[in-house]
């Protein structure tokens, strides 16, 4: 990936208006070049955003960091505050004088994480309030319904925390965008730390949360586990929001595996991992190895719910603010200071996506979707926390370095619970995007009438 | 029981006054209180009142986009729901406003609908006809066979077998039946779908799929138009069923189910049709829900859902017809207007009070709006209930009272 | 072999708990004839009762942490650990036995305030009536707890030496793998424990005596002269109380969050309605009834036989004992039909 960013008629036009050094100039060019109706054109001074997050229901807490995210987001953008990744970001096309000039504003709304309900929140987004763009959420049930949501009405769709493969595979839309790792890239980059950590000869017990996503992380585990010689016992569907597994925990007792490995997110994740410990499960030995437990996706504020259960098992993270790099700490002090609590993963990834959006409408110089689209596809950037990364023109998935993360022994501060184990670089995560299958569709024919 | 009965003082919304006891009681304080035989069984309603209320319902509805405007909830999709919502509790009511039977489990019919309808999009074709009509037939399938067992039994027992089956639809659609429901992300229509009678008139090439009646695109105020013109059928249809024999019968049957088989009816297949016709109204809403935006997820089954159309009822004045509906409004309202209000917004609002105050009050406001819009739903039942038993139409009926009292 | 008794174990496990909850609800809803929504709630009151303590005890002084540069964060140090040392870590180790004791009082005044406030308005009222109201008081609790302790669920561990599994079969002296976590044993002991007292309570006292009495007919032992309204304010009181200790008990095995309630709360009415309307035998019986068919349901062997049973199992049971035994497994006639 040698190319930063395609060099195209629009990109030309914006970096000669720059060198005109009229910041309004621009704005007035590609208006009168690609001045064209689309859905919820701003037209005044400002600009409006949409944050659909879950405020209700299990995920809430992490719908509110989000929130917390995309307010510093709109800040920075807006030139207040200390500016966060925005000296970070290169390349930058971003002002902190609003995008194209207009101040940002945005609207909230509640996803409940509930496709439906996310759905009618998105509605009323870009009905009533006129958004111009959707960003946030915390399922990828949720997301693929907002995406496809969007698509339908030419609104652009920034993903929050969406970890299935459908999301950017067979479900992916030209409106919809992902900057958050998949299942696929976590079994990649787990699979060769477990394998170094616990051996080759080992027997994983699954336990998945009984939807979608579930599927997809369990098939993504098993064939990155058994590709370093890992069989697989078996693997075994629980329901939704169980609340209590032990009446799946118990046969693996006796199931002879001596891995178990836990596709399950949120309160599930909690209650399963809580109540395997309490089964002992990390004590025994089997096989004459020692049982581990292995949860492929971590969130903090899971963890936090977990307590010490966490203690040293493995997973994998797409960001951490602990990770030593200009774009981690510049985001995580703005984050600290403004709400006394380090980032988590998902808030990460709602300011960067809201800040790449930015971006890309300022390299556009127009909201007209489609350019902003075709500013976003291929774009290769730096110095938001994850190093250098591709937004893939082929399946809006992003590539970046895959965090493998360890619960940490001895936490240092309630925050500390979690600690980076590996960095898996960016070139080992990277896939054939056909093997998703898929198609993205096209760039105009969503329409917001009404 | 304290309250005065209304039904001798036909209201023009209502058409018996206070809802009676769901179930029956052992410790015997409920007495199975006779309604007033006379006014209830005779055509006491001149047609003529009937006339206005549909003529003034009629109007409430389509310039819903005009009156809502100063709450802010004239925009497409919420006036959509408004009256899918509407026809949802509409239908609701006459198996619980009219027989007191208290089904727990009507959700899975409004998700059958929706299913329905988005397979008729994929499969068949993606006019709005056929598949609001599949979707009302296939729950009206559905109702017949959860009726049908489910009516064997009554009272809370009744209640917990309809919870019962729903809930399986619920659990199953989630998980085992993914490949028919597509499971959590909920069942689509895509651009590469058959769509054989499209594809016979060749029009089935469509970029971004979206579902249509004769050309006319279900976008926005489009849908909400034919949202409310099935209001208005659904309505109507319920108002005749209320006045009907039938409707008769099956009051009968709420206030005393063993009498009405003393006297000689049979009241399973009375009930039966009033459970089936119900549970159209739920396929229909179902279907229209796909309609407006094809995409049917399995949340639309879960118990909550049940319980969101009983809540919707009991708040708005359960018997009562047109009450149903000003609660589905006002529940809707609740989930999307409140849930979206932020304290900037508040400020804003309030921006009329001199700012020291205005903090004050934004303090004192924040925490039932936002985020916690639940809290305020939680507290508004509560409210309700205890001030106005019979229902926010009850509250009308009081004000209306007041005016006559005051002339 | 291992595996089944597993199972056996596990299903007797969850039916305690199922029991317990249920239990409380038999005697609000099976009894009073109050159609309680909010019982969910109780349960949810209950376990936060635990967290609520545990943030008593370990409030604590804020240390800088100098680990985090680029932020002011804070350690948090627990006065008790740092005033009485080890003898103040361990108290709160032991927080979930303290807050049981504490939950008893403070969840009979949550069902006593809560009856002589609300529920005794709804005693001859409609039962939509009373759905309404007691969910929008569940509602409003549970927002409530959202707000001060968040929505996240909070960690409670049961004390140390509780916490990990015990090894049944070397009890017996048998050669098999059978181990099962302590905690788990306490909650079915302590559900058995609760159930008992509470059984011994209306059928061995005279108190309780009575108010088996009034549930039966409640006009006669009005006139008999017994202020009966009194008595089933205790018994709501003593419904909370259930349902509190089932909370409470239950932190141990799941991380509560404000949500936890709602979540029990379908469960404990099916339970309840299968065990049949009035009978409290009834709802520890269907309580253990569905504990033992959850748990065998969701074993591999069965499931592969019938995909997704594991999660339809408990209302498909609640059909077939509803249409064989119309009122359930030990209803009584007459209570809440029509």
């Amino acid at each position: 990936m040698t190319k930063l960013i395609r060099p195209s008629r629009r990109r030309f036009l914006h970096g000669t208006a720059l060198a005109g050094a009229a910041l309004a100039t621009p704005t007035f060019f590609t208006r009168g070049a690609w001045a064209q109706d689309f859905c919820n054109n701003p037209t005044g001074s400002t600009v409006t955003l949409g944050f659909n997050v879950p405020q209700t229901g299990p995920y809430a807490e992490e719908g509110k960091d989000e929130l917390r995210a995309f307010e510093l987001a709109v800040q920075h953008l807006n030139g207040e505050g200390d500016g966060g990744m925005m000296a970070t970001f290169k390349p930058s096309n971003l002002t902190g004088n609003g995008v194209l000039g207009k101040k940002v504003e945005f609207v909230t709304g509640d996803t409940q994480t509930k496709s439906d309900a996310a759905r009618a929140s998105a509605r009323r987004m870009i009905e009533k309030d006129k958004v111009i763009m959707v960003s946030g959420g915390s399922s990828s049930g949720v997301a693929v319904a907002v995406q496809s949501l969007c698509q339908e009405m030419g609104v652009v769709f920034m993903a929050g925390l969406t970890h299935s493969n459908d999301t950017t595979g067979k479900d992916k839309r030209r409106y919809g965008f992902r900057h958050f790792f998949n299942a696929y890239q976590s079994g990649v980059a787990l699979g060769s730390v477990l394998a170094e950590a616990y051996g080759k000869d080992r027997r994983a017990y699954h336990l998945t949360a009984d939807y979608t996503w579930g599927w997809t992380q369990e098939e993504s585990i098993k064939n990155a586990t058994e590709a370093q010689g890992w069989e697989t016992a078996q693997a075994v569907r629980t329901p939704l929001g169980a609340g209590d597994f032990s009446q799946y925990l118990t046969p693996v007792l006796n199931s002879g595996a001596d891995v178990l490995i836990l596709n399950h997110y949120g309160g599930d994740m909690v209650n399963s991992l809580t109540q395997a410990v309490q089964f002992g499960m990390r004590d025994k030995q089997v096989n004459g190895k020692q049982f581990e437990i292995v949860v492929p996706l971590y969130s903090e504020l899971m963890a936090e719910g977990a307590g010490e259960n966490v203690k040293g098992i493995f997973g994998t993270s797409n960001w951490s603010w602990q990770l030593d790099n200009d774009g981690s700490k510049a985001f995580a002090k703005s984050f600290g200071q403004a709400y006394g609590r380090p980032p988590s993963q998902a808030a990460h990834t709602c300011y960067v996506q809201t800040l790449l959006y930015a971006n890309a409408v300022e390299t556009a110089g127009t909201f007209a979707p489609p350019e902003v689209i075709k500013a976003l596809e291929g774009f290769e950037f730096d110095g938001m926390g994850n190093g250098p990364t591709l937004y893939r023109a082929e399946d809006h998935q992003c590539f970046k370095d895959v965090l493998v993360v360890k619960g940490n022994d001895n936490p240092t501060s309630q925050f500390d619970l979690l600690s980076v184990y590996k960095v898996v670089g960016r070139d080992e995560v990277t896939y054939d995007p056909s093997i998703f299958g898929g198609e993205l569709g096209p760039y105009d024919g969503g329409t917001c009438a009404g | 029981m304290d309250r005065a009965h209304t039904s001798s003082e036909p209201d023009t919304a209502t058409d018996t006054g206070k809802p009676q006891s769901v179930f029956h009681r052992t410790s015997g304080d409920v007495p199975t209180q006779l309604p007033p035989l006379g006014p209830e069984m005779a055509p006491m309603w001149p047609p003529k009142r009937d006339l206005a209320m549909t003529l003034l319902f009629g109007i409430v509805v389509y310039t819903m986009p005009l009156w809502l405007q100063p709450f802010g909830a004239a925009y497409p999709d919420l006036m959509q729901r408004f009256a899918i919502y509407g026809i949802f509790a509409i239908g609701f009511n006459i198996l619980f406003g009219l027989t007191g039977y208290l089904s727990f489990g009507h959700a899975a019919f409004l998700g059958v609908g929706s299913y329905t309808a988005v397979w008729s999009f994929k499969l068949l074709s993606l006019n709005v006809i056929p598949a609001i009509v599949c979707s009302t037939l296939m729950a009206g399938v559905f109702a017949v066979l959860i009726g049908y067992v489910s009516l064997r039994r009554s009272g809370i027992y009744f209640s917990i077998l309809t919870l019962a089956f729903a809930q399986m639809c619920y659990n199953l659609a989630y998980s085992v039946l993914t490949p028919i429901t597509n499971g959590e992300t909920g069942l689509r229509v895509l651009s590469d779908d058959p769509r054989v009678v499209d594809s016979l008139f060749g029009t089935a090439d469509m970029a971004v799929p979206r579902a249509s009646i004769f050309g006319i695109e279900m976008a926005g105020m489009a849908g909400f138009w034919t949202c409310a013109t099935c209001l208005m059928i659904a309505f109507i249809v319920a108002l005749r069923i209320t006045r009907s024999p039938f409707g008769m019968m099956l009051r009968g049957i709420k206030s005393n189910q063993t009498r009405m088989s003393y006297i000689g009816f049979n009241t399973r297949p009375y009930m039966l049709t009033a459970f089936v016709i119900s549970g159209m109204y739920a396929g229909l809403a179902g279907g229209l829900l796909a309609v407006v935006d094809p995409l049917a997820g399995a949340e639309r089954m879960q118990w909550t859902a049940s319980g969101e159309v009983v809540l919707m009822t009991i708040l708005g004045g359960a018997g009562t017809l047109i009450g149903p509906f000003i609660g589905a409004v006002i529940i809707k309202y609740f989930e999307n207007i409140f849930s979206s209000l932020g304290d900037s917004a508040l400020m804003d609002a309030f921006s009329f009070i001199p700012p020291a105050i205005e903090k004050w009050v934004v303090f004192a406001v924040s925490p039932f709006v936002g985020e916690g819009w639940h809290l305020t739903l939680g507290v508004l039942f509560m409210i309700v209930v205890i001030f106005l038993p019979g229902g926010l139409i009850e509250g009308f009926r009081r004000i209306g009272r007041l005016f006559r009292k005051g002339r | 072999m291992d595996a089944i008794l597993l199972q056996i174990l596990n299903g007797l496990d969850k039916g305690g708990a199922y029991a317990l909850i249920a239990l409380g609800l038999t005697l609000t809803f099976g009894t009073l004839g109050v159609v309680n929504f909010a019982h969910g709630a109780l349960f949810m009151l209950g376990a936060f009762c635990v967290v609520g303590v545990q943030q008593l005890l370990t409030l604590a002084e804020r240390v800088r942490d100098p680990s985090i540069t680029f932020f002011e964060a804070y350690i948090e140090q627990p006065y008790l650990v740092s005033w009485f040392g080890d003898t103040g870590a361990m108290i709160i180790d032991w927080v979930i036995p303290i807050s049981l004791l504490l939950a008893i009082p403070i969840m009979l005044l949550v069902g006593i305030v809560m009856e002589r406030g609300l529920i005794r308005f709804f005693y001859k009222r409609p039962h939509a009536e009373q759905i309404l109201v007691t969910f929008g008081l569940a509602i409003v609790l549970a927002e409530i707890i959202k707000g001060w302790f968040g929505a996240n669920p909070i960690p409670v561990q049961p004390p140390e030496i509780v916490r990990g599994s015990a090894d049944i079969a070397a009890w017996f002296g048998l050669d098999a793998n059978l181990s099962y976590p302590w905690w788990r044993l306490i909650y079915l002991a302590a559900s058995l424990l609760i159930i008992a007292s509470v059984f011994a309570f209306l059928n061995l006292t005279t108190y309780g005596m009575v108010v088996r009495a009034g549930m039966a007919d409640r006009e006669t032992v009005q006139l008999l002269g017994i202020n009966i309204q009194r008595r089933f304010t205790i018994v709501f009181g003593l419904a909370a109380v259930v349902a509190g200790l089932a909370g409470a008990l239950y932190t141990g095995i799941q991380p509560p969050n404000y949500n936890i309630g709602m979540e029990f709360l379908v469960l404990s009415f099916v339970v309840v309605v299968v065990g049949g309307m009035g009978s409290l035998p009834g709802a520890v019986a269907a309580g253990f009834l569905l504990g033992m068919l959850q748990s065998f349901a969701s074993l591999n062997e069965v499931k592969s036989l019938l995909p997704g049973i594991d999660q339809v199992i408990i209302y498909l049971v609640a059909v077939v004992v509803l249409l064989t035994r119309p009122r359930g497994l030990m209803g009584r006639k007459g209570v809440m039909e029509a």
